[in-house]
């Protein structure tokens, strides 16, 4: 790799500096999409063709996941490499947290994205991925920005809110949006003398809380997943400030998937536009049932996986 | 007619567009319906998913319109822009605007793994120094036309082209710092680039 010659436009410098423009660029490319679940090679092509901007590929939807308890891996290599080959869209497929040897076997198969998710099984209770060290970009969930700076710091390439996968609920990916959102406002009214102490307080890499204060925004793009069901959902969302939506059991576990999944892409794009929005709402069979938060108990909440 | 640079914003990297734009002081704007155009004296197509865009451009009525702009005005195609803007592209999903006489291989480089950097010498910079450029699942570009100028080689292969008022580049000029193919781009009709 030749030497940098400019600036980087993010805080990350020396060795991976360059690799991780690249990374936060395949980012870029995926704003105002929406990015969506699928389970096999047919899920993925219904996706695709409904303009989807990329497929994560897994072998449960986080409903059903939910449903069947046990231990959540990462996806059979197979499965995602028929989805490979049945898609040109990118294809991002999930690896527990902390595991670093599934995010070297998925780097081997070459998805375009890791999601280092707190949908599967946890298999480090404190220490997450070392980022970085992978070519493969990740991406991490969050509920409020010391934990997405610590992602960030760690070498996460674009952030998520964690939101309630599987759940049909927008609620919590609502409650982590504004949350980041306010907690990033705050840093960019404070002077120069407070911002090691929030560093340490929200626990968060100093440099990346000084990037913060400077752009009042997240030096990776931040997009929004966990509980995202219908249009208006991605609408939501996007309005309040997620770059992109990750549609998960919403469009599968709906009666219409492939108009589903079309109708949610089009609200992604025209996200501030309510005659667009109306247009694309109407007419959709029935959204997933989806669970209200008093009915999951602490443990089965799967937000609070990581930290 | 006012001199506004409008960014199709569909979806991909539009924003790194009009920040660039901003940088260099040129009033620009979001393009997501096609009466935004008529505002508009050149059009960036920015790098995305070109099967998403592509989907998204027949269905609000963007295709006549996009090309009716481009029989008048300039147009600079990034990525997933240009392959847009291609006269045929490998791949049947996209339906190809047919705006400079190339040919264009989706991901003609592999898949993420294979995105990178690389220092390319820029036919359009006098004083020669070298450009950092990016490719991110970066799209093979083919002349149809012996008027196709090439601005700039990767591996013998061309990657930056012009056609007249139009420019297709396989890289990304809005995810560095570094804003000469933007100023290359405006200083052909922009008032204040001139």
């Amino acid at each position: 790799m030749s030497e940098s010659k400019q600036a980087s436009n993010h805080p990350q410098t020396e060795a991976g500096e360059e690799n991780f423009t690249v990374k936060v660029g395949l980012a870029e490319m995926l704003k105002g999409g929406a990015i969506m679940d699928v389970t096999d090679a047919e899920q993925a092509k219904i996706a695709e063709d409904a303009g989807a901007i990329a497929v994560m590929a897994l072998e449960r939807i986080p409903s059903d996941i939910r449903k069947d308890g046990g231990v959540a891996r990462m996806s059979d290599p197979d499965m995602i490499r028929k989805i490979q080959e049945t898609v040109s869209i990118p294809v991002m497929a999930k690896c527990r947290i902390g595991h670093f040897a599934e995010a070297q076997i998925l780097e081997a198969l070459e998805v375009d994205f890791i999601d280092e998710s707190e949908v599967l099984t946890p298999a480090d209770e404190a220490n997450h991925v070392a980022k970085h060290d992978f070519k493969v970009p990740f991406v991490c969930g969050s509920t409020c920005l010391g934990e997405a700076l610590r992602r960030i710091g760690e070498g996460a390439a674009m952030m998520r809110t964690k939101g309630e996968a599987g759940s049909g609920n927008i609620v919590e990916a609502v409650r982590h949006m504004r949350t980041i959102q306010n907690e990033m406002k705050r840093l960019t009214i404070m002077s120069k003398e407070q911002l090691m102490s929030e560093a340490k307080n929200i626990g968060a890499p100093y440099d990346l809380v000084c990037y913060v204060a400077e752009h009042g925004k997240l030096p990776v793009p931040n997009f929004s997943a966990g509980g995202i069901a219908t249009p208006a959902d991605a609408a939501l969302v996007r309005q309040l400030g997620a770059e992109a939506v990750f549609v998960g059991s919403g469009i599968f576990m709906s009666e219409d998937p492939a108009a589903r999944a079309a109708a949610i892409v089009k609200a992604t794009t025209y996200y501030d536009d309510p005659e667009t929005l109306l247009e694309v709402s109407s007419g959709l069979k029935a959204g997933m049932k989806g669970i209200l938060m008093q009915d999951l108990s602490p443990e089965e909440r799967l937000a609070s996986r990581g930290w | 007619m006012s001199d506004v640079v409008g960014v199709l914003a569909l979806q991909g990297a539009f924003e790194k567009h009009i920040e660039m734009l901003s940088a260099l002081g040129v009033e620009n704007q979001r393009v997501r319906y096609a009466h935004e155009l008529d505002e508009c004296s050149a059009l960036i197509i920015p790098g995305g998913e070109s099967t998403t865009m592509s989907l998204l451009i027949q269905k609000f009525e963007l295709y006549k319109k996009l090309q009716e702009f481009a029989a008048e005005k300039p147009v600079m195609g990034v990525c997933a822009g240009a392959i847009l803007m291609a006269e045929t592209v490998d791949d049947a999903r996209v339906i190809p605007l047919k705006i400079m006489p190339m040919t264009a291989a989706r991901n003609n480089y592999g898949r993420q793994v294979c995105s990178f950097s690389t220092d390319l010498d820029l036919e359009c910079d006098a004083e020669g120094l070298p450009y950092q450029a990016h490719f991110i699942r970066a799209p093979g570009l083919t002349p149809n036309s012996d008027k196709i100028e090439k601005l700039a080689s990767y591996n013998g292969e061309p990657v930056m082209m012009r056609s007249g008022r139009h420019m297709a580049l396989a890289f990304h000029p809005e995810l560095t710092k570094d804003s000469r193919i933007h100023e290359c781009w405006l200083k052909r009709f922009h008032p204040s680039f001139q």
